[in-house]
């Protein structure tokens, strides 16, 4: 049995991700094309290239320039077909066949055909080209022959014809649309690539929205818009201005005066409570979900967090609502390690109730009557260090005293790499997803994958019991199982937070502003994957 | 002359070397991984171990060092960990804008400076040789985010006499200019008093004042070129600390010198820029004291350059 590719195409994205249609565009009624705007951010744009980049700043500026086979319908998480017309999916889910979109052109005007496709996932997989995304690709057959270097050619990716290409994987990967729909998955042609001598990241050529037009070192990058885009009547806006270097400070000034259309690093914290008291500023503020968690990890394998009950007790000791507050409620309070718009959440699951007298009763049973003395470790930037003081005092009243290690990102990143933070609070490194499936937040985190030296799994915390299951959910990647494997999802994290490895914190709300003149609908300024918003959909209203 | 050259350039190749390995080492034993920076979050232990090889970083120190130090003297400064760029261009790129705003800059902190320590010198003990050196105290200590965003505050947003912030015209850098002259000029000012004191209670003064010669003539013919010789040599140094970034001034309005490269950098452990950056900085400081040493003999022919 084969199954009509764009039905299952469209039944995959409803099952995975809610109600939405990976069909034909839409276009906005009420949007006029023209105009441009001006994007603030504070750290420069380190590399357009869609194999390297992986940055805050460029990870939607790349979704401008480039496509991939897959997407995501503006301001959602649905996936859609995206240089790709129509797919179809193996009985057996270990091949994907692709239809690509004839006609679709590159920005130096030559039409992007399959080769281009098995190009760019050689280019990704070459451990020359020195992908952080390489790792994303595992279950394409011969992927693991690329990384040791054995392979220079993806084995499981096959060009059938001009306008068809064929991924053989080596096991059922439920995430692999997903991962099509990955930046480092992009299309690129491989002259462009060759000319850059080495720089293709500050000449990007793709087939995107936008194309690459002035780029000032430290100061600005210009898009224009790519009159011969693909997707008909997008983009709306003919330029962005991305201005560089701006103290989210004094972009809101410059926001206020007029100068700038969004601030990219969104609105400073010192200066939230006076915007929100403005009602003519506080109207212009769109508010949305992010999939992000605020955690604090504890190490399994060392005392005194090797006892479960200690972990209990300190996810009953924080009083997460107070966290809460002195972030001025940019976020809301979290029980588990999912956030609440990502798909697999636990509704019904109660997670630990604040309760003090609780705390201090399981940590006299785990043979700590008196607490002990341990470490917190944090990053230096605000709000971090006043987020753990207060997890600091929550800790003193179950007679736990932690001394905090306030250091910079990169350090604190190693000390938790290395296994020598008893605690960590997550804090300005924590876990956005890549893309909007629970497996991504569990495998490099909690998983035992992470747990080695130098991993993101700061707990150190491995069950393997718990990994089978999830290994076995992601292996579940038939359309009609989506929802009893999301159910699966479920039960893995339900089961992360018996053993309680972190204290789930919060999960951070996105507060994006915008200039009275920016137009399209709230979904595109808190967009779950085009961070701040989604520069292909939005408009400006005062275009003639 | 050329004797005294000879041993300075070898003096200089000394210190650079010192100051390569000491940075090197530094950023060797930092409890930071650079591939971890490279890598991100969900890398593999496999992808990560790829990119350690790629890079070289899984040689032994002094390999690594040997090798960025053979690519240095032929003039390469290696490639950026995160920008997948060379460093010289991306130094290179940056210098026009540090370049103007360092001169500016000490343009101002010698008009202010001097003109401060002057007037303390001439009025010394009295009520406004207190009030300026406690301007000066003031001036210094002040941070330099502050005075930034007070400047921009009332010249920018309230009057709009100047941009917000960017790069560009000259009244881009009036600005960013007057903030690290406000909070440098400070010793200048300080440097210039004491040594105007030096110079006002010399015998020669008091023939000059004993001729009779008008009181301006003195200052300006006598004193003043006499006590401005410690000033040359403070211009060589903060040629040297500018030509490190202004980081807190250049983040503030947006200025997009080296120190917004090496700020950035540094966050992320990209090693090749941090010392490219460091490097650069170090060439200058010689290059600035150097270039202090050889005036110093046209302005006080006492000097001889041995």
């Amino acid at each position: 049995m084969k199954l009509p590719h764009l039905l299952l195409g469209t039944a995959m994205a409803l099952a995975l991700a809610g109600p939405g249609l990976a069909q034909e565009e839409q276009l906005d009624p009420n949007a006029k094309p023209g105009g441009s705007i001006v994007i603030t951010y504070k750290d420069d744009v380190a590399t357009l290239d869609p194999a390297i980049g992986y940055d805050w700043q460029n990870w939607s500026m790349i979704k401008s320039v480039f496509d991939g086979l897959m997407d995501y319908a503006p301001g959602t998480t649905d996936l859609r077909p995206g240089l790709a017309e129509s797919y179809e999916i193996s009985d057996d889910l270990l091949t994907y066949t692709f239809k690509l979109r004839p006609g679709v052109k590159f920005h130096n005007g030559r039409e992007m055909t399959a080769e281009d496709v098995k190009y760019s996932f050689d280019r990704v997989l070459l451990p020359a080209t020195q992908s952080p995304g390489a790792g994303f690709f595992g279950s394409i057959k011969g992927a693991d022959k690329m990384a040791d270097g054995s392979a220079t050619s993806l084995e499981g990716l096959t060009v059938v014809d001009p306008l068809t290409v064929r991924f053989e994987l080596s096991r059922p990967d439920a995430t692999f649309l997903h991962v099509l729909a990955l930046n480092f998955a992009s299309v690129v042609p491989k002259e462009a690539v060759e000319a850059s001598g080495g720089d293709f990241g500050h000449q990007p050529v793709g087939t995107g929205a936008y194309k690459m037009g002035e780029w000032l070192p430290g100061q600005r990058v210009v898009f224009q818009k790519n009159p011969d885009y693909w997707r008909a009547g997008l983009p709306y806006l003919d330029q962005i201005t991305f201005e560089i270097g701006q103290e989210p400070v004094v972009a809101l000034l410059r926001l206020q005066n007029g100068e700038v259309d969004v601030p990219g690093d969104g609105i400073p914290p010192a200066k939230f409570q006076e915007v929100m008291a403005d009602p003519e500023q506080a109207a212009r503020v769109v508010e949305g979900g992010q999939l992000h968690t605020g955690y604090i990890t504890m190490n399994v394998t060392q005392p005194p967090f090797d006892k479960v009950e200690v972990r209990h007790a300190i996810n009953m000791a924080i009083n997460k609502d107070r966290v809460v507050q002195m972030i001025n409620n940019r976020a809301v309070p979290a029980n588990q390690p999912l956030p609440p718009s990502m798909p697999g959440y636990s509704q019904d699951y109660a997670g630990y109730a604040y309760d003090v007298e609780g705390a201090k009763k399981l940590l006299t049973e785990a043979g700590y009557p008196d607490g002990f003395a341990t470490e917190l470790y944090a990053m230096n930037t605000d709000p971090n260090p006043r987020i753990a003081q207060a997890i600091q005092q929550d800790l003193k009243a179950i007679g736990i005293n932690a001394e905090i290690r306030a250091l910079a990102q990169a350090n604190v990143i190693e000390a938790g790499g290395a296994g020598n933070a008893p605690m960590v609070w997550s804090g300005g490194m924590g876990w956005i997803a890549d893309f909007p499936d629970p497996s991504n937040f569990y495998g490099p985190i909690l998983g035992c994958d992470g747990a080695g030296e130098g991993g993101w799994n700061w707990s150190k915390y491995c069950n393997e019991e718990l990994d089978a299951a999830a290994q076995a959910a992601d292996a579940m990647a038939k359309p009609e199982e989506a929802e009893a494997r999301l159910q699966a999802w479920s039960a893995v994290f339900e089961g992360v937070m018996k053993d309680a490895p972190w204290a789930p914190v919060f999960n951070e709300q996105r507060f994006t502003m915008k200039s009275p003149r920016m137009g399209g609908a709230d979904a595109l300024y808190t967009d779950p994957v085009s961070i701040p918003i989604n520069y292909d959909y939005v408009y400006v209203t005062d275009v003639q | 002359m050329w004797a005294y050259l000879l041993r300075r350039l070898i003096q200089a190749v000394l210190i650079l070397l010192g100051v390569s390995f000491i940075t090197f080492l530094l950023l060797y034993v930092l409890p930071a991984d650079p591939v971890r920076q490279i890598a991100g979050r969900s890398a593999t232990p496999q992808v990560v171990e790829s990119i350690r090889r790629e890079l070289g970083l899984d040689q032994p120190f002094l390999v690594q060092y040997w090798n960025y130090l053979t690519g240095l003297v032929q003039g390469d400064f290696g490639r950026s960990y995160l920008q997948k760029a060379d460093v010289a261009g991306l130094i290179a790129s940056r210098l026009p804008a540090t370049l103007q705003l360092m001169a500016l800059a000490i343009l101002f902190e010698l008009i202010i400076g001097l003109g401060m320590g002057v007037a303390a010198a001439l009025w010394r003990g009295r009520a406004v040789d207190s009030v300026l050196m406690m301007t000066s105290f003031a001036a210094v200590s002040a941070p330099q985010f502050v005075v930034g965003l007070l400047l921009l505050y009332l010249f920018a947003v309230q009057f709009g006499w100047f941009p917000i912030s960017g790069y560009g015209t000259f009244s881009h850098a009036v600005l960013p200019a007057l903030t690290l002259a406000i909070t440098g000029s400070g010793w200048y000012a300080r440097m210039m008093r004491s040594s105007m004191i030096d110079v006002l209670d010399t015998d020669y003064l008091r023939t000059a004042r004993a001729k009779g010669l008008s009181r301006g003539r003195i200052i300006l013919r006598h004193a003043v070129p006499n006590a401005i010789l410690p000033i040359i040599a403070m211009i060589g140094i903060d040629i040297g600390i500018f030509m490190g970034g202004a980081v807190v001034v250049e983040s503030v309005f947006g200025w997009p010198g080296i120190g917004q490269l090496a700020w950035q950098a540094i966050q992320r452990v990209d090693i090749p820029i941090i010392m490219g950056v460091t490097i650069v900085s170090a060439v200058a400081i010689v290059l600035g004291n150097l270039l202090a040493d050889m005036i110093a003999p046209f302005v006080d022919p006492r000097i001889k350059l041995r």
